[in-house]
């Protein structure tokens, strides 16, 4: 699904965020990414969603090589991923249901069918109530409720999840983790960038850790047993 | 409910100028095109009438009325000359109408001598040997002339030209100054909302699909533009058509027909704004996607 090899990224003149990554996300699996502020969690995302190319070494995203992908192929293969951005990037003068129908209908679903999935899938992450306000009058645990909700709304192929949890109480988070664990049991490969030392305990899932440009995988089995 | 657009165009400002920019651009390119068609209906009309006609003039006696043995035999010759169909002379009361314009009513003109004039009918593209009619003409009755018409027409012809060519440059600037605006206004717009554009970008929009917005956006405004410009020119043209008849040109039976525009032209006029909001959806699309197009 996800294959770095070599990875090294650098924002220009700057030191090396990333420095000979190389790490692999098998096709529904389920990961944490972890590590101390700016260890280069978001830039990793980034690279995954194909906001970045990086410096040095190969992306291979989908079984394609991301370096050779033209830019008009670009678009379908960023609808096949889901992003929840840390900052959420919401649509401010669109309500909540638009927001959460973009994908939709970006990749052209007819009008009834986007209006039944998000206002069933605006319900499951209990904003029934905020179907139509707009994110400036939301919290920002709603808002963040609501970038979760677009960013699997298209039931992608992957899952990218940038502090997904960061503004919502415990009880919000658990649920939450268990919409990435359904969307995961239906076969969407997941990946959540979070500091939350307790979720990802409790969770046992394997841990990617960033610290100073390298990368290190945790595997679940082996993160239980310490 | 109601759909949100993904990009707030409407709300942004960018576009506030356009449709006013458009209405003045359209209000100028129809005035400019009915003027032209209105022109060539003229000379069309004046060009008929021209070549298959011309005017004999009898010049009045110092004393007497003309006699009428000298016109009838003046009649003769004309009706006798191949090429001409009919001749016919005009009564003393049409003759003070025409020169009435000149005089006005105040004057009495049943003292006054005139000529005689005779209305010649040719055949269609009958070649005349104008100086050998009018030097048999003038055998009959001294002073006789046959009217010439070939250098002031083909004066008013080239004039007529100018004009057309005239406004085909003012259509060319106008469409292109319309589109250099929907160009800087998209850009302006592509500038605004590069964030969106960006998030559209990483959630699997296309390219087509964002000009889209745009290209309706574009497609709204100079649609809105082209009919405020068309209800300013048909407001111009009514104005132009009532202070005429108001000042009684129309005995002339020449100005007010010539405000009289064809059907094409109409259609013309009444398609430009449709014409001018397919422009901006084409130009805004196209600016989109080669920005776009640019981008990483």
């Amino acid at each position: 699904m996800v294959r770095f090899e070599n990875v090294a990224m650098r924002y220009g003149e700057g030191s090396d965020v990333l420095k000979d990554a190389s790490f692999s996300l098998a096709p529904g699996s389920f990961h944490f990414l972890t590590g101390p502020s700016g260890a280069g969690k978001s830039t990793l995302l980034r690279l995954i969603y194909l906001a970045l190319r990086p410096t040095s070494g190969k992306i291979f995203l989908f079984d394609q090589d991301v370096a050779t992908i033209e830019r008009a192929a670009l678009p379908p293969i960023r609808r096949r991923i889901g992003v929840v951005f840390q900052e959420f990037r919401l649509l401010d003068h669109l309500s909540a249901l638009d927001n959460v129908a973009l994908p939709l209908r970006i990749a052209g679903t007819p009008e009834p069918t986007v209006q039944e999935f998000v206002i069933d899938l605006l319900k499951w992450v209990g904003l029934e109530d905020q179907i139509n306000a707009h994110p400036a009058t939301l919290s920002g645990g709603q808002q963040q409720r609501v970038a979760i909700a677009r960013a699997v709304i298209n039931q992608p192929s992957l899952l990218l999840a940038d502090e997904p949890t960061g503004n919502v109480d415990d009880a919000m988070a658990v649920r939450l983790l268990s919409l990435f664990e359904e969307l995961n049991r239906l076969g969407t490969t997941v990946l959540i960038a979070s500091h939350n030392e307790a979720l990802i305990e409790r969770s046992g899932y394997p841990t990617l850790t960033l610290d100073g440009g390298k990368i290190r995988l945790t595997p679940a089995t082996q993160r239980r047993a310490s | 409910m109601r759909r949100g657009s993904p990009i707030p165009l409407a709300a942004d400002g960018s576009g506030r100028f356009l449709p006013w920019l458009i209405a003045l651009m359209a209000f100028l390119a129809i005035l400019s095109t009915g003027a032209a068609f209105a022109v060539q209906a003229a000379l069309d009309r004046w060009d008929r009438g021209l070549t298959a006609t011309l005017t004999v003039e009898l010049p009045a006696p110092a004393e007497a009325p003309m006699p009428s043995d000298r016109v009838d035999a003046v009649l003769a010759a004309l009706r006798a000359t191949p090429g001409i169909t009919a001749a016919t002379p005009l009564d003393r009361r049409a003759a003070e109408h025409l020169l009435q314009p000149w005089f006005g009513r105040v004057v009495d003109m049943s003292d006054l001598p005139l000529p005689t004039l005779i209305d010649v009918h040719l055949m269609p593209n009958a070649v005349l040997d104008r100086d050998a009619l009018e030097a048999r003409l003038d055998a009959i009755v001294p002073g006789s002339s046959v009217e010439r018409r070939g250098a002031w027409l083909e004066a008013v012809f080239r004039v007529a030209r100018l004009i057309e060519a005239s406004a085909v440059i003012m259509v060319v600037l106008v469409g292109s100054v319309a589109i250099a605006a929907v160009i800087f206004t998209t850009r302006t717009g592509l500038a605004l909302h590069a964030d969106i554009i960006r998030l559209l970008h990483l959630i699997g929009a296309t390219d087509r699909f964002i000009a889209g917005q745009f290209q309706w956006h574009a497609f709204r405004l100079a649609l809105g533009g082209g009919l405020i410009g068309l209800l300013m020119s048909l407001m111009v043209y009514g104005g132009l058509r009532i202070a005429i008849e108001q000042v009684r040109m129309i005995d002339l039976a020449g100005p007010t027909d010539g405000l009289r525009l064809p059907i094409i032209a109409l259609v013309a006029v009444i398609c430009l704004p449709l014409f001018m909001a397919l422009v901006g959806l084409v130009t805004a699309r196209v600016t989109v996607l080669r920005t776009l197009a640019r981008m990483p």
